[in-house]
C-alpha cells in the first residue's frame, strides 16, 4: 500500500531545545495513525510540520507526495485539519461556516449533509459561541471535511471533552476510516489510540520510543499476563516458596506472572494446597496505558535512550 | 488575489460585525452623538450675543447715543439691572452666572457735554476670555464712536471685513468633514488592532492559512467592508449635520475617493499595528499611540489653521490630516487641485502600509 505520509529524520529545534529529534515513520493510505505522547513531547510540533504550518530544521517530510512547507497551498487543497482547541468566529453559525469554506475551496458542499456526518445538524443555525466544547470540535471536523480531503490531521480532537462527546468524535473518526481516508491523530488518551488506531507511535522528549499496532506494542513492551487474586501477604510468601513464578503482593492483592496460560492451573493448584484464604481471581493484561506509563517512566529514568520499537 | 474569495470572506466579516452591537455603535451611533455634542457646544456661542448686565445711573441723550452705538455692534445684549449702589455692583456680578458687566456712572452725559473726561467701568472675567473679549471690543467700539463725535472728527481709516474664502463658514460646516475623518480613522483602528492580535492569539490565522484564502484577500475584504461602513456613516452624519444643524457643505462626488482611500489606509494601519505587537494588550497601547494624536490634531474637531505654528507643522505628518484636508477641499472650498494632491498623498501612504502589513504579517511560523 502506498504511503500517505512519509517522515524521515525529522528534527525541529527552538534555539537549544530539540522539540523533535530525529523522528521517522510512514503512514499507509487508509490507516488511522495515532501519535501518542505526554504534554510537551513534540506531538503538536510534528503535526504542524506535517500540515505545513511550521518549517522543519532537518529531515524529509512528504504528505501525499508533497513537501508541506514548500507546497503548502497545493497540499491544503487535499488535506483536512483540526488544530488543537479548534476555534471559529464566535458569531458565525455552523451552516455559514461550511458555506464559507466551500466558497474558499471553490467546491460544492451541502452544509446539512456535512453537519449530519458529524451529528451537528441540529445546531446548524446556532452561533459558534453558544456551542458546547464537543459541538465546537465537531464543527472543526465538519470544516476539515469540506474539501473532501484524502488525509486528515486531528490534533488532540477530544482533549477536554466529556466522555460522551469523546465517543461522538470517535464515531466520526471511524466513519472517516471507513471512507478510506488516512487519519493522523495526536492524543494523550491511550484508550483513544487503542480503540481507533491501526498504528501507534509513542513520542517522548522529541523521540519515538515505541511504534507499531497497539497490540504489538503491548506484546513487545508489556509485562506478561498476571493471575491476580485477593489474598494476604502470607499467601504471597507461600506461593513464592512453592511455585517458580514471580509473585508480587500489594494492598491485599497478589499477582503471579504467567509465562504461558497453563501456568494459571499450577498457581490455582498451589493455592488449593496452601489451604490459606483467598478470593476472586482474574487475569490481568497490560494495556497500552500501562506500557506507555512504563516506557515514558523508564525513559525519564534514563533506562532507555531512544527508539525501542 | 482572487476576487471570489474576497467575496466569500465579506459576508463573514459583515456578520461578525453586525452581530456585535458594540462595533455598530462605534461606527454609526457614536459619530452622530459627536456631531450633536460638538454642534450644540460650538454653534451656540458663536452666534449669540453676550448677555451684558448693565448698571445705568445716568439718563441723558449722550447715554442713549452710547447705548445705541453699543447695541449696533451686535456683540452684546444689554441687560439692565435694578438700581443699586455702584460699590455693590462688583459683588452682584461675582455671584452672577456670567460675570461680565458695565457701569455707566451718574453724570456721564453731563461730563460729555462739558467736554470733561469721564470713565465707564467694564467688568471682565479672566476665566471666561471669549465673553470678556467680546464685551471689551463692543464697549471700546462704542466709546471710540462717541469720542469722535465729541471731537467733531471723522474716522479716516475704516475696515472692510471679508473672509478669504468665497463664503464664510460656520463651525458645524467644518465639523462635518472633520467628524467623517474622525470616524474613518477610529472605526477601523479601534477594532482592527485588537482583532488582529486576538485572532492571532486564538489561532484563527493559522486556521485560515489552511484554506486557500490569502492574507491580501483577507485584508482586502476588511477594507471593502470598512469602505461600505464609511459610506453609511458618512451619509448618516451628512443627514444629521445638514438637517439637524443646518450645515452648509457641498455634496460632491469628489468625497467618494476619500471615503474609500481613508478606510484602505486605516484598515491596513490597524492590521500592521496589530501584527507587530506581541499581545492584545500591547496592541491596544500601540493602537492608541497611533490613533490619539491623529484623532485630535488632524483637523477633526477644529481646523488646524487655529493651531500654534509648531502643531500645524506636526499635523502635516499625520495621514488623517490629508484625508480631512481633502474632504474640506471638496466639501467646503471647492478646490479640486488641492483635493487631488491630498488624495495622492493618502493613496501612496495607504498602498505602502497595505503592502507592509501583508509582508509583516505571517500566518505560519518558521
Amino acid at each position: 500500500m502506498p504511503s500517505a505520509i512519509r517522515v524521515e529524520g525529522l528534527a525541529k529545534a527552538y534555539g537549544p531545545v530539540r522539540a523533535v529529534d530525529g523522528v521517522s515513520f510512514e503512514v499507509p493510505e487508509g490507516h488511522v495513525f495515532a501519535f501518542l505522547g505526554p504534554n510537551g513531547a513534540g506531538k503538536t510540533t510534528t503535526v504542524e510540520i506535517l500540515e505545513g504550518l511550521r518549517n522543519r530544521s532537518a529531515g524529509t517530510v512528504e504528505v501525499l507526495g508533497l513537501d508541506p512547507w514548500k507546497d503548502g497551498a497545493k497540499l491544503h487543497q487535499r488535506i483536512g485539519v483540526i488544530p488543537q482547541e479548534f476555534r471559529f468566529f464566535e458569531k458565525i453559525h455552523p451552516r455559514e461556516a461550511i458555506e464559507y469554506y466551500a466558497r474558499l475551496f471553490a467546491t460544492p458542499a451541502d452544509p446539512i449533509a456535512i453537519l449530519k456526518r458529524v451529528y451537528l445538524e441540529e445546531k446548524a443555525d446556532a452561533k459558534f459561541d453558544t456551542l458546547s466544547g464537543g459541538q465546537k470540535q465537531k464543527l472543526g471536523l465538519a470544516l476539515s471535511l469540506v474539501n473532501d480531503p484524502k488525509v486528515l490531521f486531528l490534533d488532540e480532537p477530544t482533549t477536554g471533552l466529556d466522555p460522551q462527546a469523546r465517543r461522538g468524535i470517535w464515531e466520526v473518526i471511524r466513519s472517516l476510516k471507513a471512507d478510506g481516508r488516512t487519519v493522523f491523530l495526536t492524543t494523550h488518551y491511550l484508550e483513544e489510540a487503542s480503540l481507533l488506531a491501526d498504528d501507534v507511535a509513542i513520542i517522548h522528549h522529541g523521540k519515538i520510543i515505541a511504534r507499531g499496532p497497539p497490540e504489538t506494542i503491548v506484546a513487545a513492551h508489556g509485562r506478561p499476563d498476571r493471575l491476580r487474586f485477593e489474598a494476604g501477604p502470607e499467601v504471597a510468601r507461600y506461593l513464592a516458596s512453592h511455585i517458580p513464578f514471580a509473585v508480587t503482593a500489594e494492598n491485599h492483592h497478589v499477582e503471579v506472572e504467567l509465562r504461558e496460560k497453563e501456568d494459571a492451573l499450577k498457581v490455582l493448584a498451589a493455592l488449593q494446597e496452601s489451604r490459606l484464604p483467598w478470593e476472586r481471581f482474574s487475569v490481568v493484561r497490560d494495556t497500552l496505558e500501562d506500557v506507555f506509563v512504563r516506557l515514558v517512566g523508564r525513559m525519564d529514568d534514563g533506562v532507555i535512550k531512544s527508539e525501542a520499537a | 488575489m482572487k476576487l471570489f474569495r474576497v467575496a466569500a470572506d465579506l459576508p463573514i466579516v459583515a456578520r461578525q460585525y453586525t452581530r456585535n452591537p458594540i462595533g455598530l455603535f462605534f461606527s454609526l451611533v457614536f459619530p452622530i452623538i459627536l456631531i450633536g455634542l460638538f454642534g450644540l457646544i460650538f454653534s451656540g456661542s458663536a452666534t449669540t450675543a453676550v448677555d451684558l448686565p448693565t448698571l445705568l445711573l445716568d439718563h441723558s441723550n449722550s447715554t442713549t447715543a452710547f447705548l445705541d452705538a453699543l447695541n449696533a455692534t451686535g456683540l452684546v445684549k444689554l441687560n439692565f439691572v435694578g438700581p443699586m449702589d455702584p460699590s455693590q455692583f462688583g459683588h452682584y456680578l461675582f455671584n452672577a452666572e456670567d460675570p461680565v458687566g458695565l457701569l455707566i456712572p451718574q453724570g456721564f452725559g453731563a461730563s460729555i457735554t462739558a467736554h470733561s473726561a469721564v470713565n465707564l467701568t467694564v467688568y471682565t472675567d479672566p476665566g471666561n476670555p471669549s465673553s470678556s473679549g467680546l464685551v471689551e471690543a463692543a464697549v471700546n467700539s462704542a466709546v471710540t464712536q462717541l469720542n469722535f463725535r465729541a471731537a467733531h472728527a471723522m474716522p479716516i481709516i475704516g475696515v472692510d471685513s471679508l473672509t478669504v474664502t468665497s463664503r464664510s463658514f460656520a463651525y458645524i460646516d467644518y465639523l462635518i468633514p472633520g467628524l467623517i475623518g474622525f470616524s474613518i480613522l477610529t472605526s477601523p483602528m479601534f477594532s482592527m488592532v485588537e482583532l488582529v492580535s486576538t485572532y492571532r492569539k486564538e489561532g484563527f490565522f493559522r486556521q485560515l492559512s489552511l484554506t486557500p484564502l490569502t492574507r491580501a484577500e483577507w485584508l482586502t475584504s476588511r477594507v471593502v467592508w470598512y469602505i461600505l461602513l464609511t459610506f453609511l456613516s458618512a451619509a448618516v452624519m451628512l443627514l444629521v449635520g445638514i438637517f439637524g444643524f443646518g450645515a452648509h457643505v457641498t455634496l460632491s462626488l469628489g468625497m467618494l475617493p476619500f471615503l474609500m482611500v481613508g478606510p484602505f489606509l486605516f484598515v491596513s494601519l490597524g492590521m500592521l499595528a496589530g501584527s507587530v505587537s506581541r499581545s492584545p494588550e500591547s496592541a491596544a497601547v500601540i493602537g492608541n499611540i497611533i490613533t490619539f494624536p491623529m484623532m485630535f490634531l488632524s483637523g477633526t474637531f477644529f481646523p488646524t489653521t487655529g493651531f500654534p505654528p509648531l502643531l500645524q507643522e506636526f499635523a502635516k505628518v499625520l495621514p488623517l490630516y490629508y484625508v480631512i484636508d481633502g474632504l474640506n477641499s471638496v466639501m467646503l472650498f471647492n478646490s479640486p487641485t488641492r483635493a487631488l494632491l491630498d488624495f495622492a498623498v493618502v493613496f501612496v501612504i495607504a498602498l505602502a502600509i497595505f503592502l507592509a502589513a501583508i509582508v509583516t504579517f505571517k500566518w505560519r511560523e518558521e
